[in-house]
């Protein structure tokens, strides 16, 4: 973005909307909108309580459980998937059901299996990841040139090697998109998971504070979880950055 | 009869019989599904020489030299290099590729030492045979380029210095030249005839262009439209203690050309 020849950073858009956010706070027209100052004064209070802490902890757990769950089973299933057609077969249509279903409508049903603890809630992260990180490591497999598998036959590769140094290397970008939008949709699925068993970790507070009108707390709250997956869709970002030099150049 | 000299209304399989068969292709035919590739090729290759399988396009060249490489079955018939029956890939030999094949996200370095590294070849030593390769087809300081900062060719110089960091006797390439621009490719096959002079290796080399076979082959196999068949074979000798210039307006090399294109023109229309 550029204002009279001069580049502004993308943060400067932030600063100006949490200015405006601001301003009608200051206003006090909607109760619903507290200054943006209060609400972030909220979230510093808000850290030092126990039950934040506590509820991040759970939060962060889960998250963390359900996502290397959905990367240990959706990257090994994608990459099976494109290379041995029967198993492409068995899984591809459940695959593409499951990617775009409306997956929070099976909470309630995750809550019977599962119960209201944490395993509902890893289990509800996994679903939402998974199914496009398996799709996304599917398609990256299938764009592997087949004649650089050729080379590395020709050369005496075993079936291991190849898999190890050709195509897992070969799909390494796709496979990093998928786990990406993974960890956003794991982000997604973690809140609206804790918000419908609404007993634990920020689900709890979210009902919590919104019963109890405390926006102030309740906004900080949502800032944290806008904040935790904009820095995890970065951190995943900066490492697609480090292999795009071949990624652009195929 | 002259065993060598062989016009195309006098080609008999018996005279072509060759002193030191490295590569003997047997009765190899070639079906895809209902498609029928390659029917019964039978051929010899001999030792440090050049031989080019030249024909129309989808006469089944590639597949021909697949079946060699062991990358691809035969539906029957069989190969033997250097006396034994080839089942799969073997050290003994190496693949150019017609679209290089080369590793985007590896070194001109490491894509060169790539065959040694499958072979388990320490790293020292990969990286000292890889860098003398990358001299001999003159790509020295571009070791740490990736693949995508060369161009076409310079990438196929790549390939074929990878081919030959394996030590391979029998080297197997695929229109290596077909994605190079006409003034490179001159440079190139000059290359490749100082290549095959050095090293005393069998090439199987498959072209569609009949000027590029003429200039570089000790021998051409002529193989008629699918399913592919010799249908000659054809020993250019050409003198290649002259200047290149001069070979290329030699009324010689010239006839040859000549020959080969009247033997193709009615598979052309
Ligand atoms: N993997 C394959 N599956 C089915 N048909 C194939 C396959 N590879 C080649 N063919 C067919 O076999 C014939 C010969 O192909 P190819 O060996 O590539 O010819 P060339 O290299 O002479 O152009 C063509 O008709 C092609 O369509
Ligand atoms: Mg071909």
């Amino acid at each position: 973005m550029t204002l009279f020849g001069y580049r502004i950073p993308m943060m400067a858009s932030l600063i100006v909307w949490a200015l405006v956010w601001e301003i009608v706070g200051r206003l006090d027209l909607i109760f619903l909108i507290p200054p943006m100052t209060a609400i972030i004064v909220a979230g510093f209070d808000l850290m030092q309580t126990g039950s934040w802490q506590n509820a991040t902890l759970v939060t962060v757990r889960s998250f963390v459980i359900g996502m290397a769950l959905a990367i240990g089973v959706g990257v090994p299933l994608g990459v099976m998937m494109g290379r041995v057609k029967i198993i492409d077969n068995i899984f591809g249509l459940w695959v593409n059901i499951f990617v775009s279903a409306p997956l929070s409508a099976l909470v309630p049903v995750l809550m019977i299996l599962f119960g209201m603890g944490e395993a509902t809630i890893v289990v509800t992260v996994f679903l939402f990841a998974v199914w496009i990180i398996v799709l996304d490591a599917r398609a990256g497999v299938m764009q592997v040139p087949p004649s650089l598998v050729e080379m590395a036959r020709s050369y005496g590769a075993s079936r291991a090697t190849i898999m190890r140094k050709i195509i897992l290397v070969a799909a390494l970008p796709e496979i990093l998109a998928g786990i990406r939008i993974g960890v956003i949709r794991g982000v997604k699925g973690v809140v609206i998971g804790q918000i419908l068993v609404a007993v634990i970790g920020y689900g709890e507070l979210f009902e919590l504070y919104s019963r109890s009108f405390d926006m102030e707390r309740f906004w900080a709250l949502t800032l944290f979880l806008f904040a935790a997956a904009m820095v995890l869709s970065a951190v995943v970002e900066n490492a697609e950055k480090r292999i795009e030099y071949y990624a652009g150049a195929r | 009869m002259n065993a060598t000299a062989l016009a195309a209304d006098e080609f008999d399989p018996a005279s072509v019989v060759t002193r030191d068969p490295v590569v003997r292709v047997e009765g190899i035919c070639k079906h895809y599904g209902s498609v029928e590739a390659l029917r019964g090729i039978d051929l010899q290759f001999e030792r440090g020489k050049l031989t080019t399988l030249l024909g129309p396009s989808g006469c089944g060249k590639t597949t021909l030299l697949k079946i060699i490489a062991g990358l691809v079955p035969a539906t029957s018939g069989r190969i033997i290099v250097n006396g034994r029956a080839v089942t799969g890939p073997g050290p003994e030999r190496a693949f150019v590729f017609q679209d290089f094949a080369l590793m985007p996200w590896a070194t001109v370095l490491r894509n060169v030492g790539f065959g040694l590294e499958l072979k388990g070849v320490p790293a020292d030593e990969r990286n000292r045979i890889a860098r003398s390769y990358i001299g001999e087809v003159g790509l020295q300081g571009f070791e740490d380029k990736y693949p995508h900062e060369l161009s076409g060719g310079m990438r196929q110089r790549v390939g074929i210095a990878r081919a030959f960091a394996v030590n391979a006797d029998v080297l197997l390439l695929d229109e290596p030249f077909s994605a190079v621009d006409e003034q490179n490719r001159r440079k190139f096959q000059e290359d490749l005839l100082r290549l095959v002079e050095m090293e005393r290796k069998t090439f199987i080399f498959v072209t569609h262009s009949i000027e590029e076979a003429v200039y570089v082959s000790d021998r051409i196999v002529l193989l008629s439209p699918r399913p592919g068949r010799v249908s000659n074979i054809i020993d250019p000798r050409i003198d290649r203690t002259a200047d290149p210039d001069d070979i290329r307006r030699d009324p010689g090399y010239l006839d040859v050309v000549e020959e080969i294109w009247q033997g193709l023109r009615h598979y052309a229309e």
